[in-house]
């Protein structure tokens, strides 16, 4: 590989976010490849806006992207890839679930709106979105926490990695006895996606 | 062997490898998990919370006196709780080997402030080290410790929110076996009477003038030639930011940030047409160069304020004429976007006591904590926060000046209580304040992720610990009337602070009920509305809980009507104590016809 890839990963604290981006680089690691990841911990946990960078590529500077200089948005909940798709490339790929969580500063006050068509919004700028059913497809699989992993599988195949790179990662990260969902979850989202890269 | 590892957690392996026997700490993010790491993966090591940072960095100065290579860790706020003892030990020197670690906090991700504490490193006159990134974390500690005995000086290891909370690719090391040292009698030396540590500061600044020479000749400043005319000066993760956004220039990587190396970084500045000082927060480096007689610039491009980037070092490269090329988006960015302000968990404790707080509308001064949420829209219930254990004195100052007219109250958290609001409390006795005092008790240090302190019975490394009673403590300082609270009991909370507003002396109050979270997550069965006996009044959409969510039934009005995520629902039953026409149940009463 000799192009670095610049990935941003938003949700809303609980969601799952920090654990999906240790699945990535991990598996950016198995590759060979450099690896810098950054995100922040602390006050920004309790219900706000989490974002982890991940960066991978031969050598690798800065921990975080730049502005304008993703390659990949990955969003747990709409409205957060809508705040961030302007962190995107021109020809970036965008991979949003569906999934709304409006704060209670929305439903309290009159002052803000939960934004209307958040995904059609990111579609107009971004024409490489995915959007993906997270919840539904979770919801199916009977595990709500399985979003992360879903959208992992829709982010295989837009990265140069084998997907048996991906399926060890997973087996190694995620506790024993929930691999196999998560192995399914998995499939599940890179059915979703069509293969963007040769591998 | 090589590891993805956060800067944190390289120097906890850091510690390991180059032998440590003890690390002491009060948590503080960004610096938290440097002794969670220890404790976890590398137990051989004796690590341990102390109730603060000045404690801690004590605990630290005896176990160097003592013979052994120490690690005391804070956040940069921290380093003022521990200031006095810092400064005297610099005179001291050491033992074994000490390496205070400083986590500043550049953007204030979680902090009251963003202070350099490279400051602190030429306040006390002790070298100082900065690495970019995880490896140099785990490699500069054991170059500290190096220094460190061979000077006879406590050495800081900066780092900042991106070194401590990025993970990069790390070659582990081999582990060595620190000098085997003990106690040696030297009063001259420990003991800082005047007459001794007249003597004592001479060599301090004897030391810095060797250690600046060690600075000179050390390859931890070292110079990147890649032929440019223009050359950058910078460290940490600056040096990153710049090195992604224009690799070809010159570069001066700074390692040892103080003392620098002044003649070196002469030559560097000499030898090129213009010199940029890529640095920061404050101009640490710049004022030096510049006091030197060096024609650079920096902050001019780069600001004060807030974290560098990648974008804004590109911005200010390209306006000094470093580079063509900024970074800009090519994507429009969504414009009046909702805010997602960090809130109380549903069912936190600490919930109660604010929603009686603003219901009493009294003047409430706040400290350090989840509980500084507070302040949040709606519940809007906190007026001042400064520093950790300053409600106390604030409240009492406050109450001696007539400054609010309805009442004061003090609202502190247990760790927080323990950390430094003990003497506030002993203030409010002595001078005959009549303060209401709460102590947010949720038996755990919750902001910075759960640590264990004195009054929850386990120490750091997981042991069974002296568990000091919170209520005791309070007695003891004099205080009389001292009661317990359940903060899910609305109408009690609101009628126990009435009540103590009114009284004339100080008063304590501290709530029962644990945090939800941990040590374990805490559900009780979930409550539901009920859509028919809801009317939209909106009330418990003001109580700031995020299991509470508008649902797409509107009132009359055109209000939406309330609706509760089952999923994060708690039961904790405070919403139900303020919906007037009684339409929250619990989920297993709810019966649909
Ligand atoms: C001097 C200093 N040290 C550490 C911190 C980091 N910090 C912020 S709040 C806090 C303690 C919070 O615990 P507690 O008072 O029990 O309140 P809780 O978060 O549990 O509600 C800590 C350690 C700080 N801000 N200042």
């Amino acid at each position: 590989m000799s192009k670095n890839y610049n990935i941003l990963i938003v949700g809303v604290g609980g969601q799952g976010v920090l654990l999906a981006s240790e699945i990535i680089s991990a598996v950016a690691m198995a590759s060979d490849l450099d690896v810098k990841k950054s995100e922040v911990h602390g006050m920004s946990q309790r219900g706000g806006i989490v974002s982890s960078h991940i960066k991978i590529g031969p050598k690798v500077f800065s921990p975080t992207i730049g502005y304008g200089q993703a390659d990949i948005l990955i969003s747990f909940e709409k409205a957060e890839g809508l705040r961030a798709v302007d962190w995107l490339k021109e020809d970036g790929t965008a991979i949003i679930s569906t999934t709304s969580l409006v704060p209670a500063i929305v439903t309290s006050s009159k002052e803000f709106n939960y934004p209307e068509n958040p995904i059609e919004k990111i579609k107009e700028r971004c024409k490489n979105t995915i959007s993906v059913s997270g919840d539904t497809i979770a919801g199916e699989l009977g595990n709500p926490r399985l979003v992360n992993t879903i959208l992992i599988g829709v982010l295989s195949n837009c990265l140069p990695f084998a997907k048996q790179i991906w399926v060890d990662t997973i087996g190694a990260k995620v506790k024993e006895r929930f691999v196999e969902l998560n192995l399914k979850a998995f499939d599940r989202g890179r059915a979703l996606s069509h293969s963007a890269v040769e591998v | 062997m090589r590891e993805l590892l956060s800067g944190n957690e390289a120097v906890a392996r850091g510690a390991f490898e180059v032998g440590v026997r003890l690390a002491v700490a009060y948590p503080g993010t960004p610096s938290t998990e440097i002794l969670e790491t220890l404790a976890d993966k590398f137990p051989s090591i004796y690590s341990q919370w102390s109730p603060n940072e000045k404690v801690a960095y004590e605990v630290g100065i005896g176990a160097s006196i003592g013979g052994a290579r120490t690690l005391v860790a804070m956040k940069h706020v921290g380093l003022n709780v521990a200031a006095d003892p810092y400064m005297t030990h610099a005179y001291t020197g050491v033992n074994g080997g000490f390496v205070i670690i400083s986590c500043d906090d550049p953007e204030m991700h979680s902090s009251q402030n963003e202070q350099d504490n490279r400051y602190f490193a030429r306040f006390g006159q002790i070298p100082m080290l900065e690495p970019s990134d995880s490896q140099e974390a785990k490699d500069m500690l054991v170059n500290a410790y190096e220094l460190s005995e061979t000077f006879d000086t406590p050495v800081m290891l900066r780092l900042t929110t991106r070194i401590s909370h990025s993970k990069g690719i790390v070659d582990l090391g081999q582990v060595v076996e620190g000098p085997d040292k003990k106690f040696v009698k030297d009063p001259s030396k420990y003991v800082m009477v005047p007459s001794h540590a007249r003597k004592r500061h001479v060599i301090v600044e004897e030391r810095i003038k060797k250690t600046a020479e060690f600075s000179e000749s050390s390859p931890l400043n070292y110079v990147e030639d890649n032929g440019s005319d223009f050359g950058i000066i910078t460290s940490g993760i600056a040096y990153q930011y710049a090195k992604e956004v224009a690799p070809d220039l010159d570069y001066f990587k700074i390692g040892m940030s103080y003392p620098l190396p002044m003649r070196k970084l002469a030559e560097f500045v000499k030898a090129h047409k213009q010199v940029l000082v890529v640095e920061e927060l404050e101009p640490f480096f710049e004022d030096q160069l510049k006091a030197y007689g060096l024609k650079v610039e920096g902050k001019k491009y780069f600001g004060l304020q807030g974290e560098l980037s990648p974008h804004r070092v590109a911005k200010g490269l390209k306006e000094a004429g470093f580079i063509d090329e900024t970074i800009e988006a090519s994507i429009a960015q969504e414009q009046g976007m909702f805010p997602r302000p960090p809130v109380l968990c549903p069912g936190c404790p600490h919930r109660g006591a604010f929603m009686a707080l603003k219901k009493l509308k009294v003047t409430v001064t706040g400290d350090i904590g989840c509980y500084t949420l507070g302040v949040m829209e709606p519940l809007n219930a906190l007026d001042t926060c400064i520093c950790m254990g300053a409600s106390i004195g604030n409240a009492i100052g406050m109450e001696k000046v007539g400054g609010s007219d309805k009442g004061t109250v003090a609202v502190i958290g247990d760790s927080t209580f323990l950390h430094s609001g003990i003497t506030g409390i002993l203030d409010a006795v002595y001078n005959n304040s009549n303060v209401t005092i709460i102590i947010l008790d949720n038996r755990t240090t919750a902001m910075t992720g759960g640590q264990q302190h004195p009054a929850t019975g386990l120490t750091l490394m997981g042991e069974q610990a002296g568990k000091i009673d919170i209520p005791d403590i309070v007695r003891a300082l004099g205080v009389k009337r001292v009661f317990d609270l359940d903060p899910y009991d609305y109408d009690a909370t609101l009628n126990l602070i009435k009540q103590e507003l009114d009284a004339n002396e100080p008063s304590v109050i501290i709530t029962s009920r644990p945090c939800v979270l941990m040590p374990k997550r805490i559900m009780a069965e979930p409550f539901v509305v009920d859509l028919e006996l809801c009317n939209g009044c909106s009330a418990c959409f003001k109580i700031s809980c995020p299991a509470i969510l508008a649902s797409s039934e509107t009132n009359k009005h055109g209000h939406p009507k309330a609706e509760i995520d089952p999923t994060i629902c708690t039961g904790c039953t405070l919403c139900t104590q303020v919906c007037a026409p009684e339409a929250i149940i619990l989920k297993s009463q709810f019966v649909k016809v």
